[in-house]
């Protein structure tokens, strides 16, 4: 039998993480012809805008940080095309550094389908995110629900196993027609659940 | 489309049949008060274990083919015309595995780090050194079939940093992985066998166990060296191990 390795431990992302991830965004023009994950390849009236705002525990914005996000497609599929962006699909994934001065992150994407769930059954619409800053020692992993998905929420399988209480940290208010709002706070008071999977 | 999902994907309905659980012990904690940033920036309630579904397993759609051969050659990825970073050079290569001690492959590697002046290419970094014209600092590439990948660079050096009062980073280079599904998501760091700034660092120390640590240190590798060109280290990275059940369309490593 193989020796079982240990997973390499995990360092903090450091307040320099776009420059591996999204050199453009600050500044380092000419080694990528794009940052990856800039676009998710939402387009038209399906399309959807999130924004939030992450804080620390002192309610000062995490200016440094960077979210990567994951999802279905508006059918609920998440095998997308591995080259997704070069022919326009949908690729379900972002990658977005949070606004260095205000802190504010945007993400333009689809509201996606009811995946499957671990069960059989089906997962209420959900977005995957895993934020990385300096001060965060290990990525931290969450998700976002949305509001106006009140019947699903209330029987999704990963939302009951948490306190009823603190489900409302996962769900990301409609604004406007198509627009969606959540905070994300790492520490405090309404802290957002981070899981382990 | 929810069927059709289900059918294509029977590994995911199996409830925590995929990937082991993470060993947080092995981990820093997220609240490590000698690293003074995480003080304010770790969550204090526990995580919540949820199953591994279709949503944590999903694979990366980053667009392998945006990768180009060249990105992953810091010594020119940046340089003007004719010139090349200055420093002194290096390779650092190794394996990205699992577990299981399987090789990843397509797996996203990508790096960043100071230059040799220890500076930053940052909007907020405000560090004496100069920046070298011809360098950004940032590497990217995907392993090979057996999960090997390989950086040309220049070897960063120790910086100042505000945390305690003196307190030194020692060299090290960033590194983002990200394997075959979202679960295997990591970021750490490499730093180079011999440092005395290892055992220092403030960071480092969120690590626990030397073990740990060690597995961060890269070795000098003599039979990875260009002659009369570049030295080489050695860094193997693991990342979560998927039971092989996983992945039913490809086989796993060997």
């Amino acid at each position: 039998m193989a020796k079982q390795l240990k997973e390499s431990p995990s360092q903090t992302a450091g307040p320099y993480v776009h420059i591996g991830l999204t050199p453009n965004y600050t500044g380092i023009r000419g080694v990528y012809p794009g940052d990856l994950g800039k676009e998710t390849g939402a387009e038209g009236s399906a399309a959807i805008t999130l924004t939030g705002t992450v804080y620390d525990g002192a309610g000062e914005p995490v200016r440094d940080c960077l979210i990567e996000f994951t999802q279905a497609d508006a059918q609920g599929r998440t095998k997308l095309a591995k080259v997704g962006r070069k022919t326009g699909k949908f690729t379900g994934f972002a990658r977005v550094p949070v606004n260095l001065k205000t802190g504010e992150f945007r993400l333009k994407t689809v509201k996606p389908g009811a995946v499957a769930a671990a069960d059989g059954g089906l997962q209420a619409p959900h977005i995957t995110a895993w934020i990385v800053a300096r001060g965060v020692n290990v990525g931290l992993h969450t998700r976002i629900y949305f509001a106006d998905e009140a019947k699903a929420n209330a029987t999704d399988p990963v939302l009951s196993l948490v306190p009823k209480a603190r489900r409302n940290t996962l769900i990301a208010e409609k604004t406007a027609n198509n627009r969606y709002r959540i905070d994300i706070r790492l520490q405090g008071e309404d802290e957002t659940v981070f899981f382990d999977a | 489309m929810a069927k059709a999902t289900r059918k294509k994907q029977p590994a995911s309905a199996k409830p925590g049949a995929v990937f082991p659980q993470r060993d947080r012990t092995w981990h820093p904690k997220a609240y490590d008060p000698g690293y003074r940033s995480s003080i304010l920036r770790s969550p204090k309630k526990k995580l919540v274990m949820i199953p591994q579904t279709a949503s944590e397993l999903a694979g990366p759609v980053f667009g392998h083919d945006l990768i180009g051969n060249k990105d992953s050659d810091l010594i020119t990825n940046f340089a003007r015309s004719g010139k090349s970073a200055i420093g002194e050079r290096i390779i650092v290569h190794g394996r990205v595995l699992d577990e299981q001690g399987r090789g990843v492959p397509d797996c996203l590697v990508e790096i960043w780090q100071a230059n040799a002046g220890r500076r930053y290419r940052h909007v907020n970094e405000s560090y004496i050194a100069p920046l070298d014209p011809d360098f950004g600092g940032c590497g990217r590439t995907l392993t090979a079939s057996d999960g090997s990948y390989r950086f040309t660079t220049i070897r960063p050096g120790p910086y100042p940093w505000p945390n305690g009062p003196n307190d030194w980073r020692p060299a090290h280079i960033h590194f983002s992985l990200f394997g075959q599904a979202f679960t295997q998501r990591l970021i750490t760091q490499m730093y180079f066998e011999g440092d005395p700034l290892i055992p220092r660092c403030p960071i480092v120390r969120t690590i626990k166990d030397p073990k740990a640590i060690q597995q961060l240190v890269a070795k000098l590798d003599m039979e990875g060296t260009r002659p009369m060109d570049s030295l080489a280290y050695r860094f193997d990275i693991v990342l979560r191990g998927a039971r092989s059940t996983l992945f039913e369309n490809r086989l796993e490593g060997n």
